[in-house]
């Protein structure tokens, strides 16, 4: 072979390369994350302006730019985080999930991205606690799911609180509900520290790391992330983020091998400090509270979206149930009571989890807003199949024996006699199954759409205020719920009146009029 | 003699364990006014209802105006195959039940036109300008945009008569049509009965009202206990009744 072919062959290859690059480049890979950012300062939160922030959303931005993919938040609760992602909601979850061995053999971790140690937190002036034995008979609170949890477990007489969200644990330390919070440093950092009516009580409990959480199978990408993670503690970057949080203590120092001074000031948790003080006074609290107009907005939206899909969906469904059941043949009737009875037995939120966190596991996705308004359409139509029942069952049957003597057929009497008059039977009552549909959506937060009651959520966790944050909300869903509320009213007024015996205004009643509807 | 235009032979009805109608025979001329009177309980009722099949007869046979079904297994019959009869047998039936039962959220004009428009295919236009003249006939042409409900009894079931002649029937039959009414309002309904039977209409009544079951039938039925016990000229049941227990029952009356 010549020099020249032999330079030409390695210039195709040069080019190949360079386009198969090109080509990966173009499809762009992504890295789906979860984590659940309510109230989960410093690890990931919501910072004031709405913005997701936190030294966990630093590492995964660090770590994804590393593996040359494109971060993809996906929010979720935080007993969901881990059912998620069997699922296949996500690729992995990053919130301060400890390695145990219970964890790692559920799921997979990467290698420790943190590690830090068990605060104890009790109220101002009580006597500092040497060991956790000593809290033996005691009230404890700390997160569920955690090691925290797991050390209170095994000590013995301890009483154990779980709580969801730990500003709930600590405002119950605070409000003397219960004697003292363990939890993992970086959280009595940011939510006891600042907070004038709690202290820091004892040593360093136990050893906490933190991996990043991947479905079992998936060693291919647990191995991307190790290679990224290695690389970003030693270029120092890992450095300066957990510098800027305030978090560079000792142990993780220790943890990396890396100097024991933060390489940054701690500015992340000044501002975090600052942006949570209290504020001083209603107008500053109102003005904060209009600083969240557009999560408020979102919240109300979505609940509207909701509430009226959903029940748009139980009218439908509800109808075809109570036709079933009354007009069906035995199959049809007995299906239509088990479903019925079935969902009327069971709770709600029962049935909305099933819908998100249960049907992947056959092999059905749902989003969440899909299942949010499944899982209120098809628990909602129950009800509605009962009251369509009884407003079919309240009209006389002489009216159905009339409607067949002059010739019609069953389905015409149905149609033409049977259904318009209990459908003015019905309406007061699918009126007021909204009102209570519209509340009954805030348990749609539990599948990590942000309605009203996440809206909640997100401000009551970020401004600490629970009891301004809970009138807010609270007034929103009764404005919302008031129009609703009078037409309820109005059709009780104008169509339950017996239309057999009191006068009646006729323009009401003018509804499916049989020449309009009729045709083959 | 003509074949009778309604014909009745060997009708049996139970329900459950309790025999309503015993192997019932009847049969009716065209034109004829029959009143159909006997004691509470008798069957009366149901014998009118199973000749539009409200009540499907156990056994039997049934044939008006040249419709002729045998009653006999129906009942297991596919409930399609019993509909398509039913249906061809009450396309020449009109019905008047005791409490009206007209289409409370319709006014009076759609409660008659419904039926023709819906069921025989009648342009709803004519259904209404024919629901008209059948409002005027019945001395409420008035009336025809009023809902039932804005209307007293007896105007209530004039126009359920309207609706029940809507299909142009070969027969109608009335189910106690006064007994929900108040005695005031019972000669209005009558009247237009004595109208149609004056007619031609072909008419059975089953009625408490003795005096009307007199004035204006043909002649009377007379049943008890699931069996027609005398049927006679109307002078002649009320002055010489030929069974005791007719006897009986119309003593009870004077």
């Amino acid at each position: 072979m010549s020099k020249s072919s032999m330079q030409r062959i390695l210039l195709l290859l040069v080019a190949a390369f360079v386009a198969s690059h090109a080509v990966l480049r173009a499809e762009e890979k992504i890295l789906r994350w979860a984590a659940d950012p309510d109230s989960n300062a410093p690890y990931g939160f919501y910072k004031a302006n709405d913005q997701l922030a936190g030294f966990e959303f630093d590492i995964i931005q660090a770590l994804a730019k590393q593996m040359g993919r494109k971060p993809v938040f996906v929010q979720n609760d935080w007993d969901g985080l881990i059912p998620g992602l069997g699922s296949d909601l996500y690729d992995c979850v990053i919130c301060g999930i400890e390695i145990t061995p219970a964890k790692a053999s559920e799921v997979l971790f990467s290698d420790p991205y943190y590690v830090t140690f068990e605060q104890f937190v009790n109220r101002k002036g009580e006597p500092p606690i040497s060991s956790l034995a000593q809290l033996s008979g005691k009230e404890i609170g700390t997160l569920s799911q955690t090691a925290a949890q797991t050390m209170l477990e095994n000590t013995p007489g301890v009483i154990v609180k779980s709580y969801a969200e730990e500003v709930n644990a600590y405002q119950d330390v605070a409000n003397g509900r219960i004697f003292g919070v363990l939890l993992d440093y970086p959280i009595a950092k940011y939510y006891a520290a600042p907070n004038p009516h709690l202290q820091f009580s004892g040593p360093a409990f136990g050893q906490i790391i933190y991996g990043i959480a991947l479905k079992k199978e998936n060693t291919s990408l647990q191995q991307e992330i190790n290679r990224a993670l290695a690389a970003i503690i030693a270029s120092g970057e890992m450095r300066d983020i957990l510098s800027r949080w305030g978090l560079w203590t000792p142990t993780v120092a220790g943890a990396f091998g890396q100097p024991e001074a933060p390489s940054l000031p701690d500015i992340e948790y000044q501002s975090f400090l600052a942006a949570h003080a209290e504020s001083p006074n209603l107008v500053a609290r109102m003005r904060r509270y209009l600083g969240f107009w557009p999560v408020l907005l979102q919240g109300s939206l979505m609940t509207l979206q909701v509430s009226i899909v959903g029940m748009l969906l139980a009218i439908g469904i509800g109808f075809t149930l109570a036709i079933m059941r009354v007009f069906g043949p035995w199959p049809l009737r007995w299906v239509a009571t088990l479903y019925i009875e079935i969902i009327r037995g069971t709770p709600l939120l029962i049935q909305l989890l099933i819908l998100f966190y249960g049907l992947p596991n056959i092999g059905i996705k749902l989003s969440p807003l899909l299942a949010g308004i499944l899982g209120l359409g098809l628990n909602y139509a129950a009800y509605e199949a009962e009251n369509y029942r009884a407003g079919l069952m309240a009209i006389p049957r002489g009216q159905m024996e009339a409607a067949r003597a002059l010739g019609l057929t069953h389905s015409q009497g149905l149609r033409f006699v049977i259904i318009p008059q209990s459908f003015r039977l019905v309406l007061p009552p699918v009126t007021n199954d909204f009102i209570s549909l519209l509340k009954d959506s805030s348990l749609v937060s539990a599948v990590t759409l942000l309605d009203l009651t996440g809206a909640y959520n997100r401000i009551a966790t970020q401004t600490f205020d629970y009891f301004g944050t809970g009138l807010l909300i609270a007034a929103i869903y009764l404005i919302i719920g008031l129009p609703f509320v009078r037409l309820a009213r109005w059709t009780e007024l104008r169509l339950t009146v017996d239309s057999r015996r009191t006068t009646l205004r006729p323009g009401l009643l003018s509804l499916p009029k049989f020449g309009r509807t009729h045709g083959k | 003699m003509n074949t009778p235009l309604l014909s009745v032979s060997g009708l049996h009805k139970s329900f459950g364990d309790t025999p309503i109608l015993k192997g019932v025979s009847l049969d009716v001329e065209k034109g004829d006014l029959v009143s159909i009177i006997g004691p509470s309980g008798c069957g009366k009722s149901t014998l009118l209802r199973c000749m539009n099949f409200l009540e499907i007869p156990d056994a039997g046979r049934i044939s008006i105006a040249g419709v002729t079904i045998d009653c006999l297994g129906l009942e297991d019959a596919p409930p399609k195959d019993l509909d398509a009869k039913a249906h061809k047998l009450r396309q020449h039936v009109g019905m008047v039940f005791q409490q009206f039962n007209l289409f409370p959220h319709m006014t009076i004009l759609e409660n008659i036109a419904l039926a023709p428009h819906v069921s025989r295919n009648v342009p709803e236009k004519d259904a209404r300008a024919n629901g008209l003249q059948l409002l005027e006939k019945v001395g409420l042409g008035a009336f025809a945009d009023r809902y039932p409900v804005q209307m007293s009894g007896g105007q209530q079931q004039r126009a359920a008569i309207a609706r029940a002649l809507a299909v142009n029937p070969s027969v109608m039959l009335y189910d106690e049509p006064t007994s929900a009414l108040d005695p005031e309002l019972v000669a209005e309904v009558l009247a237009v009965m004595k109208q149609l039977d004056a007619e031609g209409m072909t008419q059975i009544v089953v009625t408490h009202e003795m005096r009307f079951a007199r004035d204006a039938s043909d002649y009377i039925v007379f049943m008890e206990a699931g069996n027609i016990v005398e049927i006679s000229d109307e002078d002649e049941i009320f002055e010489n009744p030929k069974d005791e227990r007719t006897r009986r029952f119309l003593g009870r009356f004077q």
